[in-house]
C-alpha cells in the first residue's frame, strides 16, 4: 500500500480528482434548469476529460480537447444559447418522476454490463507502443493511413459550412 | 539529484507567476494612465507617491474593500465563476513561457499548442461574465467579444502553423534557440518566407483584438456600452476580471516576442537572459500602450472585415507561400 504523500499516491490522488471533475461536470450539464449553466457544466467536463488523456500519455489530445470542445464547442454552444434563449428562466419541459428511476435503472445496468465485461476480459498487453502520440507522428498518420477517414472528415464539413450558408442565405431572402 | 524537489519547484514557480501576472496588472494600469496623460499632454496620477507609484496601492485598497454584492437578477453562480475562467487560463499559460533558457516552470515539448489551448477559453469567461449580469451592455458586449475573437483566431492559428512549419517545433525554448541573434530572428528570416514580417504584424494585430485592446476594444467600449461585459461587477470583481486582461496582454506580447523576436536571446549575441526577454516584452506591451491611445476605436463591421478580408487572405497566402519555399528549397 503506498502511502498518500509518496508519488504513486498524490499521482492517485490526482487522477481521482479529474475522475470527479469530469463526472461533476456531467452531472450539472445534465441537470441544470438553465441552458447557460449547462454549457458551463459541459466545459468542466471537457477539462477533465482533456486531464484524463493527459493522464493516458497524450498531451497532444488533451491540448486539442481544450482548444476545441472547451475553446470552440462550448463558445458556440453558449454563443447559440445567448442568441436563441430570451427567458432564461424558462422550463425546458416537466421532470417527471418514473424519468429519473427509469434513467437511473438503465444506466446502473449499463455500469453493471461494462464492469463486467471489463473484468472478465482478457485483456493482452499492446506488443508494442504504435507511437509516441506527438505531433509529427499524429501528422504522418494522418496523411498516410488515415488519408482516406481525413479527407471524409473535411468534405464532412465543407457540406456542413455550404448548409449553413444555404440556411442563413434563405433567412436574409425573406426578411 | 535535484537539490529541491520537483513539487516544491513548482509550488515556487506558481507563486512566483501569480505574483508576477498580479504585479504586472497592477504597474501596467499605472504604465497605460501615465501614457494616456503624456500622449495627452497631461501629467497622468501624480498625487500617491512619487510619480503616483503608489497608485496602484491605492487603487488595489479601494476594489479590495468594497462590497462584493450581487445586483439584482444576475445568476449568482455564473457571475462569480466568468472572472476566475477569465484568469485561471492566463496564468496557466505562463507555465510554459521560458523566461529564460533555464527559467521556465514546465518546459513541455507542445507549448505553444499549450498557450493557444488555455488562450482560447478566456473567451468562455466574457462571455459567461456578460451573460451572468441579466444587461443589455453586458450582452451585447459578450456577443461582440466572441464574434470578435472567433474571426481573429483564424488568422492567429494560421500565422502559428506557417510559424510551426519553419521552427519544426512547437516547444518554446527551442524555437528561441533557433534565433541567437538580430539577422536569425524569425521577423527578418527572408529566407524561410518573404512575407516574414507581415506575418509579424498580422500576429500582432490578432493578439491586440484577441485580448480586446483598443483599436478593437468593441467588448467594453465605453462610449456606447458603459464598460461592456463588466458593467455590473463591483470591487475585486472587476478587479480580477481586469487582472486576466492584463495578463492576456502579456502572454500575447511574450508570444509574439518568443515567435518573432528572439525570446532571451540578445540581438547581438551578448550574454542572453532574461533581461533581454523583459526588455522585448515591455517594449511590445508599450507599443500596446501607445497604439491605444493613438488609434480611434474602430467600427464593428470594419472591425469584422478587417479579419475576414484582409487578414485571413493574406495569411493564407503566406501559408502556401512558406509551403512552397520549404518544399523548393
Amino acid at each position: 500500500m503506498n502511502s498518500l504523500f509518496s508519488a504513486d499516491g498524490l499521482t492517485g490522488l490526482v487522477f481521482l480528482g479529474t475522475i470527479a471533475t469530469t463526472v461533476v461536470g456531467a452531472i450539472i450539464a445534465t441537470n441544470s434548469v438553465r441552458l447557460i449553466r449547462a454549457v458551463v457544466g459541459l466545459a468542466i467536463c471537457f477539462i477533465g476529460v482533456a486531464a484524463l488523456y493527459y493522464f493516458l500519455n497524450s498531451p497532444f489530445v488533451a491540448l486539442m480537447e481544450m482548444l476545441i470542445y472547451v475553446g470552440a464547442v462550448c463558445v458556440t454552444i453558449a454563443f447559440a444559447i445567448m442568441l436563441a434563449e430570451p427567458h432564461p428562466e424558462k422550463q425546458v419541459g416537466k421532470n417527471n418522476a418514473l424519468a429519473g428511476v427509469a434513467s437511473l435503472s438503465v444506466g446502473a445496468m449499463l455500469f453493471w454490463g461494462l464492469t463486467v465485461l471489463a473484468r472478465n476480459t482478457n485483456w493482452k498487453a499492446a506488443v508494442s507502443v504504435a507511437n509516441d502520440g506527438s505531433m509529427r507522428e499524429v501528422g504522418k498518420s494522418l496523411l498516410t493511413t488515415y488519408s482516406m477517414v481525413f479527407e471524409l472528415i473535411s468534405v464532412v464539413l465543407l457540406v456542413a459550412i455550404i448548409g449553413a450558408l444555404v440556411l442563413a442565405r434563405q433567412g436574409r431572402e425573406k426578411a | 539529484m535535484n537539490p529541491i524537489p520537483e513539487v516544491l519547484r513548482l509550488v515556487i514557480y506558481l507563486t512566483c507567476l501569480i505574483l508576477f501576472a498580479a504585479l504586472n496588472a497592477a504597474y501596467l494600469v499605472w504604465v497605460e494612465r501615465k501614457g494616456a496623460g503624456h500622449i495627452q499632454r497631461r501629467i497622468g496620477p501624480k498625487e500617491v507617491g512619487p510619480f503616483g507609484l503608489l497608485q496602484p496601492l491605492a487603487d488595489g485598497i479601494k476594489l479590495m474593500t468594497k462590497q462584493l454584492f450581487l445586483p439584482a437578477g444576475v445568476d449568482p453562480v455564473l457571475f462569480k465563476v466568468a472572472p476566475i475562467l477569465l484568469l485561471v487560463p492566463a496564468v496557466m499559460s505562463f507555465v510554459t513561457i521560458p523566461f529564460s533558457e533555464t527559467l521556465v516552470a514546465r518546459d513541455i515539448n507542445l507549448g505553444l499548442l499549450m498557450i493557444f489551448a488555455f488562450a482560447s477559453v478566456n473567451v468562455l469567461g466574457v462571455l459567461i461574465g456578460g451573460w451572468a449580469s441579466n444587461n443589455k451592455y453586458a450582452v451585447i458586449s459578450a456577443a461582440r467579444a466572441v464574434s470578435q475573437n472567433v474571426a481573429y483566431e483564424i488568422p492567429m492559428l494560421i500565422t502559428v502553423i506557417t510559424m510551426v512549419m519553419v521552427t519544426q517545433t512547437m516547444n518554446l525554448n527551442e524555437i528561441v534557440m533557433q534565433q541567437p541573434n538580430i539577422f536569425k530572428w524569425y521577423v527578418f528570416r527572408f529566407t524561410a518566407s518573404p512575407l516574414m514580417p507581415v506575418a509579424f504584424l498580422i500576429f500582432f494585430i490578432c493578439s491586440l483584438a484577441e485580448t480586446n485592446r483598443a483599436p478593437f476594444d468593441l467588448a467594453e467600449a465605453e462610449s456606447e456600452l458603459i464598460a461592456g461585459a463588466y458593467t455590473e461587477y463591483p470591487g475585486m470583481g472587476f478587479g480580477v476580471f481586469f487582472m486576466g486582461e492584463y495578463a492576456n496582454i502579456v502572454i500575447g506580447c511574450a508570444v509574439t516576442t518568443i515567435l518573432f523576436l528572439g525570446g532571451w536571446q540578445c540581438p547581438f549575441g551578448l550574454a542572453p537572459g532574461w533581461w533581454w526577454f523583459l526588455a522585448k516584452l515591455y517594449l511590445l506591451i508599450w507599443t500596446v500602450v501607445w497604439i491605444r491611445w493613438t488609434y480611434p476605436r474602430v467600427q464593428f463591421y470594419a472591425l469584422l472585415n478587417l479579419s475576414w478580408k484582409v487578414l485571413i487572405p493574406i495569411s493564407l497566402v503566406n501559408l502556401l507561400l512558406t509551403g512552397a519555399m520549404i518544399k523548393v528549397f
